[in-house]
Parts: structure tokens; C-alpha cells; sequence
């Protein structure tokens, strides 16, 4: 197990080089020192002198290649220097934006598969049923409708008709968590109905299998049988689908910070992309990864603790 | 005057003679055979299907051009058919004049669906976006699928290194934000449809890709498989005709999924700003300007309902299609 | 002896794409104290869906109990509800079945799965525990207290077996349903668990169903036999009396097509034909298309079970007619 541990992480640096050079490509294939140059000088149109002195400053004037081995020794070492555009430490604006993302990212997250979970456990107990079949359809529905819609739609809804704000912003502490409101609930309704439905297949399957036989065999309660028997294989395939999902939550809720202007981290790399921000882009997207990697190896670590099976090998 | 007709309409063309080729070829199985009697008698899939083969229908007609004379505009079946006048502002779904401006005006025809910002039917942009997004949807998976089926394919099947090749390049594309991708990749090679079908296609390739190792993974050591080898079938051979056509059931519940997200993504990329044109008739385009339509006196709903329903419709659809198909081809239900 | 369970005229159905199948039509037959009876038959004869019957365990949604009578020292337990039946199950009425990979929960333990037979009918879980360890004893599990702590998948096939057979002794049941105990085992192991469970049967006085496909297994453990074919019981006689002296021609087809009847240089012995299709059961009776003593008169209504000479049952009409054909061969 630990050998499985160090073998992943090892994988992991080919892949941030990987990863690194990807974003290096995408974003000089798109902009080209000149253009980041002038775009992060003053509104005045810069002259040539000004723009060939802040590319010399900012290192873009030498070669490719010397350039994208400089940006993976600082990122290697987590110095992610200062912003092109407005010069702050790249790690404060870190540590500022930190909060708020994990704020709607957990309660988000927390919100809609507790809910799907739980309608998928009822679905389940109630099999063939009128409810059943109910849940089943709306469920379908609801992730068929574009979440830009539920956007609207919502804010909306809160915004004109029924007079409740906040509908967009964000502050910080206990108070401020009415900010999350809206967000969290967009979150909700669009991505519940996935879950509702990927949980009650893996009950379902349990159900059917040959060891809930034995169990009512020997006269177990129809209770125990769903909430011993079933839940804890269950457990296996839901716990590792949901924490896979989770690195895609760090900077996956990106849509929803947008669209709802909340100042985390999804937001903070946006926004540089499109004032073409390199260092910040290079800098976010390195550790988005990281984060993601380090939830797939919590997957699989996670996987093993569950299910004894691959435990013992 | 017909030979021109038949040369511009050559796409259309080649994708029906395509799709006659496929349905041709699998009528040959039996176990689709199978499959296709269960599906058969689910009502609810035969209604899906019933919508999905009638918004082709829509799409076709849109995308068969049809000219008066040569040097008039493009038109298509559809614009054809469709003449109704553009109005000078808003109105409401079947009313007889504008609505929103200081002095109202009266309106040319009956607008069943009401008219937008620029005074176009608002039923007109709706069936326009329909060939967007089976354009978006069916390119997108035109990119996506081969490279996924190869790659993962390859990667199942030889194991080793190659494997480890085909893991890191989607695991470097997976941890790059998708919207990230797109974003870039459509700035990279300006909007429009094609590069978003190519970013789309390079954003979605991935699950698709696993799917198929996975598959693969399974099916490699199955007995078959060995004794294919032991025949001396080429690996090539077996890839093609003994593997392939094992996945093909799971592919395509995948494809037909991926599909309806990629319907319901370019509502996003719109609404952010890099979707196509405002030119251009799209969904996506219609709820983005239902965003301050809504917030004007009197409340401009129709764009934001009628847009939200169609791609509702054609997405639940895909969605019940899918399930149907699942549980058409499902083992459990293929021992009875 | 009184029986201590009775089956009458037991129909179940199950509902299937192509329509109702009649998987067991108008089955029965008795089960005594401190014997066996198995019911032996080909894949699909309807032998394990008849034993399902009895537990109420049929296979959901598909599964339904149509009519007859199963009378468990006299109660009728088809009239039970869910929760009274539950009662019995895992206490009076025990069944294993035939896969124990799958038929153990792989994320529990050993000691848990057994302790749970105690547990489900009103023990404690220390009073569960003592009672695996001691069934697991009882059932030749060496070094009971290691396997009590580990995990299915840790163990060997003949290992899992008797675990089940531990779970289904735990509370003494008067019955035991085995449902092809044996048929994911090896031949050696299978002779183990055999007589295992006779020894059990010896010292409990309990009454064994067993169902099963293995003419051996048969011979082997049975004292009365039920053949069953297309969902019926076609001949139930005394073990003895069914090897030496069968009465129904399928018994007689079947126990000619063994393996060891075969004669060096000569073709297999095989019964030509198919079994009709559970959808749509023939007219008369069932085995009269591969029957080599039928006429015509076999296919106008299904044979009632008359008794034979040697006191036998069997589902023919033409009892008298295949002894003449099989004496003066």
C-alpha cells in the first residue's frame, strides 16, 4: 500500500510537466509576449520602447525553451512569483481567494450529494413504487435543463419576484453565508438529479445479488438487509465516484463563481485569462492540478480502506 | 439547376447515405435484433426516438440549401419555407402589436412564438438553433469519438507502456479545467463553429477514453480473445472485429449522453461569451439575451421559454434514449 | 413417520418478456424428519424456483406463487405475511445454495455473518458470537477462531460451503434446503460436504431437500427421489427402487444416458428432442415428443400421477406398456 502510494506520487511530476506545458502552449499559442505586453501596460497606447522593456523585465524576450524550464523551477518549488498585471504576490491573492471557493465548493458539494443520496436511498427502499418512478422522471428533467437557465431563471425568480437578495456577491463569515444561498441551490437543482440517479443504480445492484438472498434466508429484517447488507457494498462504488468528483471541484465551480461574481479562485483565473495574466494562469492551473491529482490517489486509497477485497491482496 | 442542388447539398448527402449504411449493417445482427425488439416495445424510448428523428427532420430541412436563383442569398429548405417578416421590436407570443416601445407598432403577421429584440419570430430562431446544436453536438463527437475509440482501444489492449502513455495524456488533459480548454482553445482560433467543436472535442474525449480501456481491459482476457490469438488473427483484426464490436453497445449509450451535454454546454459557453457569433441562430444565444430581458417592463419571457423547451425536449429525449438502449442491451436482462 | 412438510399441488410462475412461464406446475410431495429427498432434474426443470417456492425467496420482481398448499407441521405457509414468514426463515427452515462466493457478503466478516443467523431471531451479538465459534467448529473448520475475523474471499470454495452450512445450523432448523450444494465444488471436497451434512442430518433428526442435477449426489444421499421434468414431478419413488427399477420413461431415458451405462465403441447414449418452452407448455404430456413408448393418445391430456406396480408414482399412462417393451428386451 505505501509502495502504491509512492509510485503514484512519483507519477505525479511527469504529469505537472505535462500539465505545465500544456498551459505554456495554450496560452503563447494564443497570445504572444507583444500582445500580454500591451495589454498589461497602462490604457495609453504603449510605446515600443515600453513594451520590449516590460517583456524584457518579465523574462518573455528570451527562448522558448529557456523560458518554460525557468516557469517549471519556480513552479516546482511552489514560488509563484508576482502577477504580471497588478503585481501582487500571486500566493496572497491565494489565501484570500482560498475561503470563499472552498466555502460554495464544500457547501455545494455537501448539499447536492447528501440530497442525492438521500432520495436515492428512498428511491431504492421504495422500488417499483409511485414515488419511485416520480423521483426517477424528475430527476431526469431537472439535469436536462441548462444550468444557465437555473441561473437566470433563479436570480430571476429571488432578484424581481420574490423580492430576496442577495442574489449575487459575496462576504465573508456566518452572515455571509446568505450569499451562498442562491449558488448553492443553481448547484443543487442541476446537479442532484445525476446523483439521485448514479446512487440508486448502485443500491439497485447490490439488491439483486446472491448475498441479500442468503440474508433473508436466514431471516434477517427487510430493514437491516437494505441498511447493513446493501448500504456498506453500496458504500464502495458511491464513496469512490464521489471523492473522484472532488478534485473537479476546486476549480470546477468556476461556472458558478462567475456567473454569481463570488471572489474565489475560479473567478481569480478567469478573470486573468482574459486580462492574459500568464503568471497567475501558469500559477493556478499547476495547482488545480496538484489538487486533482492528490484526489485521485485519495480515491484510490480510499477504495482500498472500503473494500476488503483489494485490501488483503 | 438540380446537379448545383446536389453539389451543395453534398454534407447532408454523405451523412444519410451513412447512417442508410449503418442501419443496413446492423440489421445483420442478430443480437441487435434483440436488442432492437425490447426497445421496440418500450413506448416511452419509441417517443424519445419519434423527437429525436423529428428535430433531424427540422435540422435536414435546414441544412439542404434551396435557391431561387444563383446569386441570392443562401437559403436553406427551411428559410424557404418559412416567410414570415421581421418586425421592428418585441412582441409577445400571438399578439398583433409590439410591445416595450413608447408608440407601438402593429405587426405584420401572426407571430406564434412572439418576436425578439430585432423584431425576428422568435419560433424562426428556434428551429435555426436546432442545426446548431446537432452541428455542435454531432461534430464535436465526430472529433472526439475516433481519438477516444483508438485510444483507448490501444491502451486496453496492449497494456505496459502503452497504457502508461495513453493514462498520462488524459491525465494532463483531465486536470486542466475543461472550461479552461475551451476557453483557450477557442481563443486560439477565433470563434466559431468549428473551433468549437474542436475544443469541445478535445475536452470530451477523455471519459469517453476511459470508458473504452475500460472495456477493452475487460474483453482482453476473455477466452475469445485467446483463442482469436491462437488462430493467429492479426492484432489489428482483433481490435476491429472481435472488440470492437463487443464495446460498441456501451459506446454508444456514452455518445448518445455526451451529445446531450454538449447541447447544454454551448448554452454556457455562450452565456460567458465564447460561444458562436450573435449572429449565428443558437440556443444558447437566445437565454443569454433572455439575461436582461427579463429584468425590462413589461417581463420578455418567450426567448428564455421557448429556448429552454426545445433544448429541454431534445435532451430529455437523449436522456430516455439511453436508458432504453441500456436497458435493451443489459446482460442480466439478455439470460431470460 | 408424519411428514413435517408437506407440498400440494404447488403452481409458481414467473413473468417473463414472452409471457408467463409456468416454472412449477402442480408440484408435490412430503418431507420427512431425519430424511432426504431430492429432486433432481435438467437446468430449467424448475427444481430450484420450486425449493425459492418454499422459502418464499422467488427471484423479484419476476416471481409469483400462484396456488397449492405447503403445510409445515400443518400451518399453510403460503398464507403467511412477509414478516411471519421471516420467522421461520433461518430458524425452522434453513436453505444453502449454490454459489458461496457470491452468496456471502464480501465486506463482512466470517464471525459477523454467522453470529447474524443468531442475532436476526432475537439474540445478542456476544451470544452470536459464541455460537459461530462453536458452528464453525461443528462444521470441521479448523482454527475456527482465525476464520471467524476473516473476510469470504480469503477462503477456499469448500471452506465458504460449510461457513453457509454453519449459518443455516445456527438456530437448529427442522429443515434444510440445499440447492446444488455441491455443483462449484471439486469431486473430493464434494464427498466432504456430503457427509457432512449427513452426520448433521443424523444428530439433528433435521429433513433435507436437496436439489440437484448429479445423478450421484443422488444415489449417494437420498432416501426418496422426485424427478422432475418441464416443471413437473414425472416419478417420485424410494432411491432404491428409482436406480433398479424406474417407471417413467424419462427416468428410464436419463438413467440409460449415464456415462457409466455407456459401452465401449457404441454411441452415447442420448434422449433426441428438446424440452417444449416453459411459456407455452404442451397440451398432454410433456415428454411425449422425445418419449420412445408415447402414441398419440399421451398427447391429448397431461398423465395424472397413478402408482405402479413396484409402488412407485409416476406421470404415465402406459406404465404396463413400457414394462412389457423393457421385459422382453
Amino acid at each position: 500500500m505505501i509502495r502504491y502510494i509512492i509510485r503514484r506520487l512519483l507519477y505525479m511530476i511527469p504529469t505537472l510537466i505535462g500539465v505545465s506545458l500544456l498551459t505554456f502552449l495554450l496560452f503563447f499559442g494564443i497570445f504572444s509576449p507583444e500582445t500580454v505586453a500591451r495589454r498589461n501596460l497602462s490604457a495609453k497606447t504603449p510605446t515600443q520602447e515600453q513594451i520590449t522593456t516590460w517583456i524584457k523585465e518579465h523574462g518573455y524576450d528570451k527562448p522558448p525553451v529557456e523560458q518554460f524550464k525557468r516557469h517549471m523551477d519556480s513552479l516546482l518549488r511552489m514560488n509563484f512569483g508576482k502577477s504580471d498585471k497588478t503585481k501582487e504576490v500571486i500566493w496572497d491573492r491565494i489565501h484570500e481567494g482560498a475561503l470563499p471557493s472552498f466555502e460554495l465548493a464544500s457547501l455545494s458539494f455537501l448539499v447536492t450529494l447528501g440530497f442525492g443520496l438521500f432520495l436515492a436511498v428512498v428511491a431504492a427502499y421504495l422500488r417499483g413504487s409511485y414515488i419511485d418512478s416520480v423521483t426517477m422522471a424528475l430527476a431526469v428533467v431537472f439535469m436536462s435543463i441548462p444550468i444557465v437557465v437555473y441561473v437566470v431563471g433563479l436570480q430571476f425568480l429571488f432578484g424581481k419576484i420574490l423580492k430576496y437578495g442577495p442574489i449575487a456577491g459575496y462576504e465573508p463569515g456566518i452572515w455571509g453565508l446568505r450569499f451562498m444561498v442562491l449558488p448553492v441551490l443553481v448547484g443543487l437543482v442541476s446537479g442532484a438529479g445525476y446523483y439521485v440517479r448514479l446512487y440508486r443504480t448502485f443500491l439497485l445492484d447490490e439488491t439483486g445479488q446472491d448475498y441479500v438472498r442468503t440474508a433473508r434466508a436466514k431471516g434477517v429484517a427487510e430493514n437491516a438487509v437494505l441498511f447493513k447488507h446493501v448500504l456498506k457494498n453500496a458504500m464502495i462504488p458511491v464513496v469512490t465516484t464521489t471523492v473522484s468528483a472532488i478534485p473537479t471541484l476546486i476549480l470546477g465551480n468556476l461556472v458558478l463563481e462567475s456567473f454569481f461574481g463570488i471572489p474565489g479562485l475560479g473567478s481569480y483565473l478567469v478573470n486573468a485569462i482574459s486580462a492574459q495574466d500568464f503568471a497567475v494562469v501558469r500559477a493556478m492551473v499547476y495547482l488545480g492540478t496538484l489538487l486533482y491529482i492528490f484526489g485521485l490517489i485519495l480515491t484510490d486509497v480510499l477504495y482500498a480502506a472500503l473494500d476488503p477485497r483489494v485490501r488483503l491482496q | 439547376m438540380i446537379w448545383q442542388n446536389i453539389q451543395a447539398n453534398l454534407p447532408p448527402i454523405i451523412v444519410v447515405a451513412l447512417f442508410i449504411w449503418v442501419l443496413n449493417r446492423s440489421r445483420r445482427e442478430v443480437l441487435w435484433a434483440e436488442a432492437y425488439r425490447r426497445l421496440r416495445k418500450n413506448k416511452l424510448a419509441i417517443g424519445a426516438i419519434a423527437v429525436i428523428v423529428l428535430y433531424l427532420g427540422l435540422v435536414f430541412l435546414d441544412s439542404v440549401s434551396w435557391q431561387a436563383t444563383k446569386s441570392a442569398e443562401p437559403r436553406s429548405a427551411m428559410d424557404a419555407l418559412f416567410q414570415k417578416p421581421f418586425e421592428n421590436s418585441y412582441s409577445a407570443p400571438l399578439a398583433s402589436v409590439t410591445s416595450g416601445e413608447a408608440v407601438e407598432h402593429k405587426l405584420g403577421a401572426k407571430h406564434i412564438l412572439g418576436t425578439d429584440s430585432v423584431g425576428e419570430d422568435v419560433l424562426y430562431r428556434v428551429l435555426k438553433g436546432m442545426r446548431t446544436s446537432f452541428m455542435i453536438g454531432g461534430l464535436s463527437c465526430a472529433i472526439a469519438v475516433p481519438v477516444a475509440l483508438f485510444l483507448g482501444l490501444i491502451a486496453g489492449y496492449f497494456g505496459k507502456f502503452v497504457d502508461d502513455a495513453v493514462t498520462f495524456l488524459f491525465t494532463v488533459f483531465g486536470s486542466v479545467p475543461d472550461i479552461l480548454l475551451i476557453i483557450a482553445t477557442v481563443m486560439m482560433l477565433g470563434r466559431g463553429l468549428f473551433s468549437i467543436c474542436f475544443a469541445l472535442g478535445i475536452s470530451s474525449w477523455i471519459g469517453l477514453c476511459r470508458l473504452v480501456r475500460g472495456e477493452t481491459l475487460k474483453h482482453r482476457d476473455r477466452e475469445y480473445v485467446r483463442a482469436a490469438k491462437a488462430l493467429g488473427v492479426s492484432d489489428a483484426r482483433i481490435l476491429t472485429k472481435h472488440i470492437l464490436p463487443n464495446l460498441l453497445p456501451s459506446v454508444i449509450i456514452a455518445v448518445t449522453l455526451l451529445f446531450s451535454s454538449l447541447a447544454l454546454y454551448e448554452t454556457i459557453l455562450s452565456y460567458i461569451g465564447v460561444g458562436m457569433g450573435p449572429e449565428a441562430g443558437s440556443w444558447g444565444n437566445m437565454i443569454d439575451s433572455s439575461r436582461d430581458e427579463l429584468t425590462r417592463d413589461p417581463i420578455m419571457w418567450w426567448n428564455l421559454v421557448f429556448a429552454t423547451t426545445a433544448l429541454l425536449v431534445l435532451v430529455l429525449s437523449l436522456n430516455i434514449l439511453a436508458d432504453a438502449l441500456r436497458d435493451a442491451i443489459d446482460p442480466r436482462l439478455r439470460t431470460e | 413417520m408424519t411428514p413435517i412438510l408437506e407440498v400440494h399441488n404447488l403452481r409458481t410462475y414467473l413473468e417473463t418478456p414472452r409471457g408467463r412461464a409456468w416454472a412449477v406446475d402442480c408440484v408435490s410431495f412430503d418431507l420427512t424428519p431425519g430424511k432426504t429427498r431430492a429432486i433432481v432434474g435438467e437446468s430449467g426443470s424448475g427444481k430450484s424456483i420450486t425449493a425459492l417456492s418454499i422459502m418464499q425467496l422467488l427471484p423479484e420482481p419476476a416471481g409469483f406463487v400462484d396456488s397449492g398448499k405447503i403445510l409445515l407441521e400443518g400451518k399453510d405457509l403460503l398464507d403467511l405475511t412477509w414478516n411471519q414468514m421471516r420467522d421461520y426463515r433461518g430458524r425452522a427452515l434453513a436453505m444453502i445454495f449454490q454459489e458461496p462466493m457470491t452468496s456471502l457478503n464480501p465486506v463482512f466478516t466470517i464471525g459477523n455473518q454467522v453470529a447474524e443467523s443468531i442475532v436476526a431471531h432475537g439474540g445478542t451479538w456476544s451470544d452470536g458470537k459464541k455460537r459461530a465459534l462453536e458452528l464453525l467448529e461443528r462444521v470441521g473448520i479448523g482454527q475456527p477462531d482465525m476464520v471467524l475475523r476473516q473476510y469470504p474471499h480469503q477462503l477456499s470454495g469448500g471452506m465458504r460451503q460449510r461457513v453457509m452450512i454453519a449459518i443455516a445450523l445456527a438456530n437448529r432448523p427442522k429443515i434444510l434446503i440445499a440447492d446444488e450444494p455441491t455443483t462449484a465444488l471439486d469431486v473430493t471436497v464434494q464427498a466432504q460436504i456430503l457427509s457432512l451434512m449427513r452426520e448433521i442430518q443424523e444428530e439433528m433428526g433435521m429433513a433435507i431437500l436437496l436439489i440437484t442435477h448429479d445423478l450421484g449426489v443422488v444415489a449417494e444421499m437420498a432416501d426418496d427421489v422426485s424427478v422432475m421434468y418441464a416443471g413437473q414431478i414425472v416419478e417420485d419413488a424410494e432411491v432404491h427402487k428409482l436406480f433398479r427399477d424406474p417407471q417413467h420413461p424419462y427416468t428410464i431415458d436419463l438413467l440409460e444416458s449415464l456415462p457409466a451405462r455407456q459401452h465401449r465403441g457404441k454411441d452415447l447414449a442420448v434422449i433426441e428432442g428438446t424440452v417444449p418452452s416453459a411459456t407455452n407448455w404442451p397440451k398432454g404430456c410433456r415428454y411425449a415428443n422425445r418419449c420412445q413408448y408415447s402414441t398419440p393418445e399421451c398427447t391429448v391430456a397431461l398423465p395424472p400421477m397413478v402408482t405402479a406396480a413396484n409402488g412407485s408414482l409416476a406421470r404415465c399412462i402406459r406404465l404396463e406398456a413400457v414394462h412389457q417393451a423393457r421385459a422382453t428386451r
